[in-house]
């Protein structure tokens, strides 16, 4: 038996599929993948993401410490409760994780995969060696993420009265600590979404409360579909320590500015764009496939240009087709994939599918 | 829990068959298989009028987690296809004995019947697996 959230009981009480996630019993589906990925992008959904890592990050040089540790610049955020996506890169510049931080009273607090935790927690051990900062994990806390159209209203309606007005001022990519509950609005889904980070005895009334406003349960299978049509990056299947962030669609997680930032990784990362602008870095790219059948990691893709691979595939149960992350060589035009034997064309497009339930490329 | 109905016939790669009265079969996948598969988005059917032989691929069923091959339980001809399994292919997941069916075969050799599992075996092979 692997390791346990808060909710495992209530997993099991919701008629949860259980599967190993990194060593937790996680729900993989409460019954049907789709029926939880449309009560998603129509309505509202609830996930538990307990297994994800907690750090609060405090100290004289917290943010000296995190302005080399990041390719992001933690200095954009200006302002207590604003968050901030970012990579960790190594001193190849490939990507050690992902992360998304929040700017705290007294520090920051950064929640980052489960899969990743102890190679984050030592990598950040050693890094941190020259600076006076503390790295404090949070076991103690759970993380409910709350997503779908009616999620906001959904969420204000089962909270406490005096925590109502501060969750509804929040806008995209805000957080508000009250009391010991860290309420944000970031998110994995592409849709409106609201993250509660709270004491893990406090998370069973929750969802319960959650549940009884009619937020669905939804498992990390449907978790998994819903980034992809978001085009959102998982770690260790669309990135990992061997790619560059610049291969992974990242750029946007990258702060050139100022020059004289020495994070880790910049030095390597100088030379990936060189490589890049030479037409030697591959892309990572979105692929369509409107007839049957369904892209699936690892498949092989032919381009004009070369030979390169899925990354993410799945069937998209919003477009009703195909869809994939593939990474494949900068100059391709057009491109194949070998499904199954049979190479079929598919079409080449931004890394974006769906967004608040519609569908966004060409 | 998965439900095992005792008038039809199992293989061990989690196919059903039911002789038919005017002496055909049916054949389908198990409400095992449907479960273990997940939501099913595409079923790829075989051709009406090829011959199989046991154990052939016959079928693909693609589900939001994988791809998996169907092999046919026994010998024959393959006499009429699901079609409506094209447009919705969750049948297979909701109703996996009934609406669910893939295909329809006339048998060449009945001995190969003695070879497959009834509803007790097949429930103790999938405890095992």
């Amino acid at each position: 038996m692997g390791q346990q959230t808060s909710l495992y009981q209530k997993h099991l009480d919701a008629g949860a599929k259980l599967v190993d996630f990194a060593g937790w019993d996680m729900p993989i589906n409460y019954g049907s993948q789709i029926e939880e990925h449309q009560q998603v992008r129509t309505n509202a959904g609830v996930f538990d993401v307990s297994h994800m890592t907690v750090l609060d990050i405090s100290g004289p040089d917290t943010n000296a410490f995190l302005r080399y540790l990041l390719s992001n610049d933690v200095a954009k955020l200006d302002e207590v409760g604003r968050a901030l996506y970012s990579a960790m890169l190594n001193e190849n510049g490939g990507v050690v994780d992902d992360l998304i931080l929040y700017r705290m009273e007294n520090g920051f607090r950064i929640v980052s995969n489960c899969g990743t935790r102890e190679k984050d927690l030592n990598w950040m051990a050693e890094q941190s060696k020259a600076f006076n900062v503390t790295i404090e994990e949070k076991p103690q806390l759970a993380i409910l993420a709350i997503h779908g159209p009616a999620s906001p209203e959904k969420v204000c309606q089962v909270l406490d009265q005096d925590r109502i007005a501060p969750v509804q001022a929040l806008v995209n990519f805000r957080g508000v600590l009250l009391g010991d509950w860290f309420i944000a609005r970031t998110g994995y889904t592409g849709e409106k979404g609201v993250e509660i980070i709270l004491p893990n005895e406090e998370a069973p009334a929750l969802w319960d409360k959650l549940l009884a406003a009619g937020v669905k349960p939804v498992g990390l299978g449907a978790r998994d579909t819903l980034r992809l049509e978001a085009g959102m990056n998982l770690y260790g299947h669309d990135m990992d320590e061997d790619t560059s962030p610049l291969a992974a669609n990242m750029e946007k997680t990258i702060s050139w500015e100022p020059q004289d930032r020495n994070f880790l990784g910049r030095q390597a990362l100088l030379e990936h764009k060189k490589n890049q602008d030479a037409g030697n870095l591959p892309k990572l790219v979105g692929l369509v496939l409107e007839e049957r059948g369904v892209l699936r990691k690892g498949q092989r893709v032919v381009s004009n240009a070369g030979e390169g691979v899925i990354t993410s595939g799945s069937f998209s149960p919003t477009l009703k087709h195909s869809i994939a992350l593939a990474r494949i060589p900068f100059n391709s035009q057009s491109c194949e994939v070998d499904l199954r034997g049979k190479l079929t064309p598919v079409r080449i497009v931004k890394p974006n599918f769906v967004r608040f339930g519609k569908k966004v490329f060409e | 829990m998965s439900n095992f109905p005792d008038n039809l016939k199992y293989a061990s790669t989690h196919e059903w068959i039911l002789i038919n009265e005017d002496g055909t079969a049916t054949v389908g996948i198990s409400d095992h298989a449907q479960e273990a598969l997940g939501d099913i988005v595409f079923v790829e059917l075989p051709e009406s009028g090829t011959s199989v032989n046991a154990k052939d691929e016959v079928a693909v069923v693609e589900s939001v987690k994988a791809a998996s091959d169907i092999y046919s339980p026994v010998s024959g001809d393959i006499i009429s296809v699901n079609k409506d399994l094209t447009d919705a292919p969750e049948t297979v997941n909701s109703v996996p004995y009934d609406g669910g069916w893939f295909y329809k075969i006339r048998l060449t050799n009945d001995l190969e019947l003695d070879e497959l599992m009834d509803a007790e075996a097949y429930a103790d092979h999938v405890e095992e697996e």
